[in-house]
């Protein structure tokens, strides 16, 4: 562009005060007249309803709340510019490009912008309708694609695949192969993603949960009767807990922890045969049809075990699974058959620190003189808005202090497979939690979902020591003296 | 080809990753908080002032016009990008430099967030006082842009006094320092002319602020009124006390029930209004004045009156002023916001002019604001896939703007006029108001390139939404 054509202010009036426009510049502000790529849009019937994208107003009060934003500090990287790309492929502007998947795939899916959203925006739904098209056009990135099928759909929905794999793996890991594979530069030959992966393979140091009886008995059953005759000939209720898929495995403890609790609060606690993996991870990665089909396996394998019946209630001790699983009714809305009984799972869905909190708790009395911070998961929190009831039972819990840390409910960086999907990214994200967890100086990281305890106790072990982050049921049951 | 080659000529001054130019991502700085849209041809995101100067000075070399673009929440389009032009984001420039807590100041990046400069100072006991309902978002140097304003600038002021010392970009680069950190500055205050001047003097690169001590005690009350008319009576009766309040804002039974639909505020939703007001002081002070704030809402007809003391309780209740905007969402999915101003005493004739130009033009007119200075907010909902319903909007819009300024009012109290509102501009300045406005700018941006397009009503190159309004009635110079 030659000098000659920067205008003079006394042009500028005397032209009517036309912008400067260089003349070999196209007007991109101008409705283009052609989509912005060649690729399809969305298509079918699981697309993100248009009712949902027009509930944002592009306020920007979501963007502080989100990590990647707060991290990468870019429009492209955060709920409203994701929602903006979903507008755009929906009004035909552009069709479902790499790049526009790229932007959602960076998404971790805490839906901390929901919980923050002045006008209700479902983002997690619209986020996993896309992520659907996305899976239905085959254009989900690599390492998506790899895990998806690798893990997704050939082991978790499979639970004696898991259980073989996962005695496979404590076999690799404490029989001192792996020392051997890792010493003999083996994994060098590996792709350098499928290597990272070898090394972020949970450590699976603690016992398995099998449920060995389909029932355990209630401990204490309510010792005095409530003071109300109407209730007083209630019988000990019956509470149906998901074992689901990975956390058995790998948080058996935990599992035990939970079924112990529950029992010393005068509950029966049931583990019905035949449940499996709620599907939450392949909804995330939006794969719907697996998921609507581990959903219909639990919905059938509850509701037969009684569900609903006296109280019945449907227990999880995994805050991604509650979520998913208080969900399933708007998942399976369109099936004839499923619809109902799916809204009646979710209505009887409930946290375990919910149900807990809820209940007049028989009082921890052994010490647990410990400072600890509590990391609030992104699917209790923002997904169920569940923040009191974990707190409220930490503090029930004598000689215990929770010391709150900065931006408690800001994503680890976990999110399911987030970090075996975005391992750079997570690990920024990660990197600034445990700055703030450190910050607290407590001595244990107390958590309600198992992904959070795999992440955050990586991050904190990578940086050296050997930390255990617990479940609020770990301390309960600790106090309660196992 | 010049097109790449300018393109990679921004690469070199920030950084290939900083910016962006492919028109799929683009996509996302299309649009700020307005209804209006515009594609930038570039995002430049720089990490200091040198690389704002750097690119300024290639734009201005190549006739590229530029726009400062903070969080994009601003409501009158004025980060938009200029046709053919960039946008110089700030989210990368967003260090807090320095808190000075002896003289209560601090230095900043532009980029910075409202609230989290807040809420930085507060733990040295300080307060950064100007807080626009956007606060957890917006930038201060979108702030700056637009003067932005907030519930307790009834109390303070808006922006503009809270500003001692700017480092500006000018548009070809040249690098300046407007006013200082003492008070006054001898010559002309360029400071106070550069604040409010929606980007087109210079860019901002570094902003000194004055701070305030955290007041002892703080109490806020929701006044829940029947209908809107008494809680206007409300106002005029605590402004008639001599008391002027921290904040006082209103809220219609429109934008209880939106905020309430996805917010738990606490607020009533049977109310055919709320007044929340706050007051802020030494304990004895607020004690008394407080008793007055409470039998005036008695007087006028408040049906109950929830007085809050503890943090939490008052942020909920500030939760749902500060979100209303958002919530509107939940009843449609466009807002085109009315930024009028209008004397205090005329407020409940000017709310009636309200719902009868919604009745005329069949729009929802939902009512949030800042009733303390007479900042309407009238907010026209509407659904723009509809044909033909941007333009009643609009137009019931331009009705409400001509009414505000007959009855003594202005167009804009905090959001600035931007893209949206410059057809108005006629209604309450001469051609020789807008004249000398020009020349201003003129000596700052003589060739017109930051954020051209925007404020004047005569300068075209952007696609418009409003229509014309119909001329002023009478030429009224008083403003200047």
């Amino acid at each position: 562009m030659a000098d000659s054509e920067i205008r003079a202010p006394a042009q500028l009036d005397a032209g009517g005060g036309a912008a400067p426009t260089p003349a070999d510049v196209p007007l991109p502000w101008a409705e283009p007249a052609e989509p912005l790529n060649r690729e399809p849009g969305f298509r079918g019937v699981d697309v993100p309803a248009e009712a949902d994208l027009y509930r944002c107003v592009h306020c920007g009060l979501c963007l502080s709340s989100c990590p990647t934003y707060s991290t990468l500090r870019v429009e492209t990287e955060s709920p409203r510019g994701r929602i903006a790309l979903m507008k755009a492929v929906h009004e035909g502007r552009a069709g479902i490009s790499s790049r526009i998947v790229s932007h959602w795939e960076m998404c971790l899916q805490c839906r901390a912008c929901e919980a923050v959203c002045p006008s209700g925006v479902p983002y997690g739904r619209i986020m996993e309708y896309s992520r659907a098209q996305v899976l239905a056009q085959g254009k989900q990135g690599g390492n998506l694609k790899r895990i998806d099928r690798l893990f997704l759909r050939a082991a978790l929905p499979h639970p004696r695949r898991l259980r073989f794999g996962a005695h496979l793996l404590r076999l690799y890991q404490k029989s001192g192969l792996r020392r051997l594979v890792r010493a003999s530069g083996l994994l060098k030959l590996l792709p350098a993603s499928l290597a990272g992966m070898e090394a972020q393979l949970p450590e699976l140091t603690g016992p398995f949960f099998g449920p060995r009886r389909p029932v355990y008995p209630a401990q204490n059953p309510p010792a005095s009767p409530p003071a109300d005759g109407a209730t007083a000939n209630r019988p000990t209720p019956t509470v149906g807990l998901l074992s689901g898929c990975v956390m058995p495995l790998m948080q058996g403890a935990t599992m035990h922890a939970a079924v112990r609790v529950l029992t010393r609060n005068g509950c029966n606690v049931a583990v019905p045969p035949g449940q499996g993996c709620c599907g939450a991870l392949n909804l995330h990665a939006g794969d719907l049809e697996t998921a609507r089909r581990l959903a219909r396996r639990n919905i059938d394998t509850f509701l037969a075990a009684g569900a609903g019946k006296d109280g019945f209630k449907i227990i999880t001790a995994s805050a991604g699974c509650g979520s998913n699983m208080k969900e399933y009714g708007e998942l399976l809305k369109n099936d004839p058959e499923y619809a109902e009984p799916a809204r009646r799972f979710s209505a009887l869905t409930v946290d375990i620190t919910e149900f807990l909190a809820a209940l007049p708790l028989t009082p921890p009395t052994g010490r647990v003189p410990r400072r600890v911070t509590y990391q609030d998961p992104c699917h209790l929190a923002h997904a169920q808005r569940i923040t009191q009831p974990p707190r409220a039972l930490l503090q029930s819990i004598p000689g215990l202090e929770l010391v709150e840390m900065e931006a408690s409910t800001m994503c680890c960086g976990g999110a399911g497979i987030y970090a075996m999907t975005q391992p750079e990214l997570a690990g920024q994200i990660l990197a600034a939690k445990l700055e703030n967890i450190n910050n607290t100086g407590a001595a244990q990281v107390v958590t309600a979902n198992p992904g959070c305890m795999l992440q955050i106790e990586q991050g904190l072990n990578a940086a050296g020591g050997r930390h255990q982050v617990k479940h609020v049921v770990d301390l309960l049951d600790e106090a309660y003296g196992g | 080809m010049q097109r790449q080659g300018f393109i990679d000529r921004l690469k070199a001054i920030v950084g290939d990753d900083y910016v962006i130019a492919h028109p799929e991502d683009l996509l996302v700085y299309e649009y700020d908080g307005s209804v209006d849209r515009a594609m930038p041809r570039a995002v430049v995101l720089p990490a200091s002032a040198g690389e704002v100067s750097r690119t300024l000075a290639l734009a201005y070399q190549e006739g590229v016009p530029v726009v400062g673009r903070g969080s994009g929440t601003g409501l009158s389009g004025g980060a938009l990008a200029p046709p053919g032009g960039i946008q110089i984001a700030f989210t990368r420039m967003n260090r807090i430099l320095e808190v000075d807590t002896e003289n209560r100041t601090a230095t900043i990046e532009p980029g910075v967030i409202n609230l989290d400069l807040d809420n930085h100072v507060r733990k040295f006991g300080m307060r950064y006082a100007p807080d626009p309902s956007s606060q957890k978002a917006c930038s201060l140097g979108g702030n700056i842009a637009e003067n932005a304003g907030g519930p307790h600038c009834l109390a303070y002021g808006a922006t503009t006094n809270h500003v001692l010392a700017l480092e500006v970009a000018l548009e070809d680069g040249t690098m300046v320092n407007l006013g200082g950190p003492a008070r006054e500055v001898p010559g002309y205050d360029l400071r106070g002319v550069f604040v409010g001047s929606e980007g087109t003097f210079g860019i901002a690169t570094q902003i000194t602020v004055r701070l305030l001590p955290l007041p002892e005690t703080v109490k806020t009350f929701l006044g829940i009124f029947p209908d809107i008319e008494s809680a206007c009576s409300a106002v005029s009766a605590v402004i008639g006390h001599g008391i002027v309040p921290a904040a006082l804002e209103m809220i219609d039974a429109l934008s209880i029930r939106a905020v309430q639909q996805v917010t738990d505020a606490g607020y009533p939703e049977d109310a055919g209004a709320v007044l929340l007001i706050e007051l802020e002081g030494l304990w004895e002070e607020v004690d008394e004045v407080s008793r007055e704030v409470e039998s005036a809402l008695w007087e006028t007809g408040a049906g109950e009156v929830r007085v809050a003391e503890e943090d939490r309780e008052r942020e909920r209740l500030w939760l749902g002023r500060k979100t209303a905007f958002g919530a509107f969402g939940a009843i449609a999915p466009n807002y085109y916001l009315v930024d009028g101003v209008v004397p205090r005493t005329r407020l409940s004739q000017v709310l009636r002019k309200v719902s009868e130009v919604s009745e005329k033009y069949g729009i929802i007119i939902a009512n949030v604001f800042h009733a303390g200075d007479g900042n309407l907010h009238p907010c026209m909902l509407f659904d723009g896939r509809e044909p033909g319903v941007t333009e009643r909007a609009m137009a019931g819009a331009a009705e409400l703007m001509e009414y505000c300024v007959a009855v003594g009012g202005t167009l804009s109290g905090e959001h600035g006029i931007g893209l949206e509102k410059k057809q108005f501009m006629p209604l309450v300045f001469t051609d020789a108001d807008l004249a000398v406005m020009r020349r201003t700018r003129d000596a700052f941006a003589p060739a017109n390139r930051l954020n051209p397009g925007k404020i004047f009503p005569d300068d075209d190159g952007f696609y418009q939404i409003v229509p014309q309004p119909t001329p002023p009635p009478g030429d009224t110079g008083m403003y200047v």
